[in-house]
């Protein structure tokens, strides 16, 4: 075989790659995708300051004295749950059952708000003992990382509520299959900058 | 009721501000009458500000970079003339307190409102043309990406006139950016217009990542990309990649100053050095963010007019995203001097120097490029060649100042201001204007005069020149930047010639708003019928210019590099006999009404105006919602429609 027929081959393999542009499904899915990524890039900047002022607690509460072991359990649990529910609900889409969607996002949120819950008591908590994020640097850093993941989540659950509404009035139409496709991305990545913060900021920070 | 605002922000005792504003105020308002005396509204809201065309977005950002490019040039003479005039025992015309708000917002202004507007424009109108598709993925966000720019700019705008902006430098380095010392709005007014138009640049990122990953015409490979979209490529994911980062370190400075926290306090274990290792760490990217896109369009101008393919196609790619990454291992040149240990700046330093290397690459290849081709010298050739000098000169005072030894001497001094002009005036601005030149007959369908456009080119490099230079030697004699008195006469006559060479830019400007007056005065014998006029080699070529709405009727097939150029070469026409309806996505106003409610909330936060807060934010997300859920979001234009219109294209062309 010549060169000339080997490169000729190899652009007709390429050619057939290249269709032109990418379906809408996979556009849409692709730059959710992306904006996760920036959105996790944003968080790895709250991690940065968080590490680097973890020790700065100015004479005030350390981690070890604020943090409750089992609280961090249950909410990571809810999390992890939800977010199982949330792609059994996925799923369920994707198989045009919109009544089983439905069905399932019923515990999805009720966990996502579960979390919640018992990020705020957790908050209030800490304010009523004085702990606040103005005591130090240590606790600005906290309620700040701590504080973005539930507005994430807080955002989620808005969402949810939304995409339910849409389901129940215009059905599994393509539109709104993409639109959960992006759901389910983003509740799943919230799972994900969670590990982080249950990792670098409670077990790390108990001990 | 009204939070911290009162009668009081507004500085009556102040002429220089007030006037201004009132002739601006007086100019939107004349501009505001003409066109609803003209009935024009309906055309506007329909044709552009709810209009969701790629094209109509990047004219859009170009206009509103050009806009805020005379504000910050007028900040720019202003401080010239102030530095120039208070020497010695004279005090000026600007008490510390107006020059310190100056500085800082001429480079806000310039990196935020001017570089990006220009750059992220001319990719807008670009990029999805050479792509040979018919639009961004996304192109309600693209509009959003775009008011909530122009949002940031009038925020910056009206800290004019209400209250005041910053007075910490373009970079807002806490304590002093703090509310401790910083106590009144002008901080705020720094920060909320940055974090709203920031949303913008982030989805403009996301935006275009996914166009130019996603969607290109049949058989467009990655290596058959032009350039220009290679290097969009590679700053839009530094914008995906950094901007956030910005984002992240505004909002702990925003708590800090909201809430009281403590992230760069002085007291309970704030730490400011974070600041300023997280701003780079963003800051430096963005150098590459504005400057990336630029060498695109040199690359694009020097094969253009020198009639022969790009040198090295793939050396220029690989260098490219050698510089994206790079681009994010330096941060720490720019403060070698607060100390984090020799070996730290030795790192930082030697990949300071190693970015060199890929741009110098880079420089090789267009004057390669121009070797032994068949030159063309018009406008963007000649910012072409000014751009080659000039960006050499400043990348290698750049390497000087990467020394970490010699950067302790020159740090803060004005041989660092002279450097970054030099890279971004001779690289990124000459670059934008390049583009402006080159592809202004694709966008309105007729060229721009040349003699005044040579005229523009000749004062920005003499100008340049003249008033950066001397700041050099200035540098070196120990004059520190951002001055407001000049103690040492001896300076002075430096400073004179720096104040010569910014009236010679202002000679240069006044040719350009000349250019465009006369061009459009004239467009009858100027008009582009052929949609061609440079012989261009990529695919916005083969559109007739101005292109449709859809930009192909049928998306071409691509099998090289230069595809226009080889379609040329072939002898064959893009232009069929058949063709399919054309869906199209439908005008929004999301963008626009999006932007209202970012400029009202903006301004209630910077002045604790807490109600129309909370009224703002539930607005935003009604809108948000309601364009949530929309599906019917695409017009189709029939195959009857795009016949027509082709066929009468294809008899303009013949007839020319």
């Amino acid at each position: 075989m010549t060169t000339t027929t080997i490169e000729a081959a190899a652009n007709r393999a390429a050619h057939q790659r290249e269709v032109g542009p990418a379906p809408k499904r996979i556009v849409v899915a692709y730059g959710f995708w992306i904006f996760i990524l920036s959105d996790i890039v944003m968080f790895s900047a709250l991690f940065a300051a968080y590490a680097v002022l973890a020790g700065n607690t100015a004479g005030g509460p350390t981690g070890a004295d604020l943090f409750n072991i089992r609280n961090v359990f249950l909410m990571t649990m809810c999390l992890l749950v939800s977010s199982y529910t949330s792609g059994l609900g996925a799923l369920s889409a994707e198989q045009r059952k919109p009544e089983r969607f439905l069905i399932f996002a019923v515990p999805t949120f009720v966990l996502g708000a579960a979390f919640l819950a018992l990020e705020i008591s957790e908050f209030m908590g800490m304010v009523d003992k004085g702990a606040g994020p103005s005591r130090s640097a240590f606790l600005s850093a906290f309620f700040t990382l701590v504080g973005m993941h539930g507005a994430h989540v807080s955002a989620g659950l808005i969402w949810l509520v939304y995409m339910v509404a849409q389901v129940v009035a215009k059905g599994l139409h393509a539109a709104v299959l993409r639109r959960l496709l992006c759901f389910s991305l983003f509740w799943h990545a919230l799972d994900i900058v969670w590990i982080g913060v249950m990792t670098l900021v409670y077990l790390m920070g108990i001990q | 009721m009204l939070g911290k605002l009162s009668w009081s922000a507004i500085p009556f005792s102040e002429p220089l501000p007030l006037i201004s504003t009132a002739v601006v105020a007086i100019i939107i308002l004349v501009a505001l009458g003409i066109v609803t005396a003209k009935g024009w509204w309906p055309y506007l809201w329909r044709e552009w500000l709810t209009s969701v065309d790629h094209k109509r977005i990047g004219v859009m950002y170009v206009a509103l970079g050009l806009v805020m490019l005379l504000r910050g040039f007028a900040d720019a003479l202003m401080m010239r003339s102030q530095q120039a005039l208070a020497v010695g025992t004279a005090q000026g015309y600007l008490p510390p307190e107006h020059y310190n708000q100056i500085f800082s917002a001429h480079g806000t202004i310039m990196i935020f409102f001017v570089a990006m507007p220009l750059v992220i424009g001319l990719m807008n109108f670009v990029v999805p043309l050479q792509l040979g598709v018919r639009d961004v993925a996304f192109p309600v966000l693209n509009s959003v990406s775009f008011w909530l720019t122009a949002a940031g700019a009038l925020l910056v705008n009206v800290s004019l006139v209400i209250g005041n902006f910053a007075r910490t430098g373009w970079m807002g380095y806490p304590p002093l950016a703090g509310l401790q010392f910083s106590p009144d709005v002008g901080v705020d007014y720094y920060l909320w217009s940055l974090q709203i138009s920031g949303i913008g640049t982030l989805l403009t990122g996301v935006n275009f990542v996914t166009t130019i990953l996603k969607l290109r015409a049949p058989g467009m490979s990655y290596w058959h990309m032009p350039v220009f979209c290679w290097t969009a490529l590679a700053s839009n994911l530094l914008i995906v990649a950094a901007f956030p980062i910005l984002t992240a370190t505004f909002l702990m400075l925003l708590l800090d100053r909201y809430l009281g926290m403590h992230f760069f306090t002085n007291d309970a274990g704030g730490n400011q050095m974070m600041y300023v290792n997280l701003f780079w760490a963003w800051g430096h990217p963005e150098v590459y963010i504005l400057v990336l896109p630029a060498f695109g369009i040199f690359s694009e101008v020097a094969a253009t007019y020198s009639g022969k393919a790009l040198f090295s196609y793939r050396s220029m790619v690989l260098a490219t995203l050698a510089i994206c990454i790079l681009s994010f291992m330096v941060w720490l040149h720019h403060f070698f001097t607060m100390g984090a240990g020799a070996n730290v700046n030795a790192f930082f330093g030697i990949m300071s120097a190693v970015i060199a290397v890929p741009t110098g690459v880079k420089v090789f290849n267009w004057l390669f490029t121009m070797f032994g081709g068949r030159i063309v010298f018009t406008t963007p050739m000649l910012y072409l060649i000014g751009f080659i000098i000039t960006f050499v000169i400043g990348g290698l005072t750049g390497v000087l100042l990467a020394i970490p030894p010699v950067d302790f001497v020159l740090h803060n001094s004005v041989f660092l201001v002279a450097h970054f002009h030099n890279v971004i005036i001779g690289g990124v601005l000459f670059g934008v204007l390049a583009g402006y030149n080159h592809w202004f007959p694709k966008a309105f369908g007729f060229t721009l005069d040349e003699r005044l456009g040579k005229a523009s080119f000749w004062f920005w490099l003499f100008g340049f020149y003249l008033a950066f230079m001397p700041l050099y030697a200035l540098g070196l004699m120990g004059m520190t930047r951002r001055l407001q008195h000049i103690a040492d006469p001896s300076w002075r006559p430096w400073l004179l010639v720096a104040e010569v060479g910014a009236i010679v830019i202002l000679f240069a400007i006044l040719c350009q708003v000349a250019q465009l007056y006369v061009s459009i005065r004239t467009r009858a014998h100027r008009r582009d019928v052929t949609g061609d006029p440079w012989n261009g080699r990529t695919l916005e070529w083969a559109t007739p210019s101005p292109p449709p709405a859809y930009n192909f009727a049928v998306l071409p097939n691509v099998e090289t590099i230069d595809a226009f150029w080889e379609m040329k070469r072939k002898g064959r026409r893009p232009v069929q006999t058949r063709y399919e309806p054309v869906h199209l996505p439908r005008n929004s106003p999301t963008g626009f009404i999006t932007a209202f409610f970012a400029v009202v909330t903006g301004f209630a936060l910077i002045w604790h105006i807490w109600w129309i807060v909370i009224l703002g934010l539930i607005a935003a997300t009604a809108t948000m919602l309601v364009s949530g859920w929309s599906h019917e979001r695409e017009r189709e234009i029939s195959a009857a429609e795009i016949a027509r219109s082709e066929r009468t294209r294809a008899n303009l062309g013949g007839a020319a």
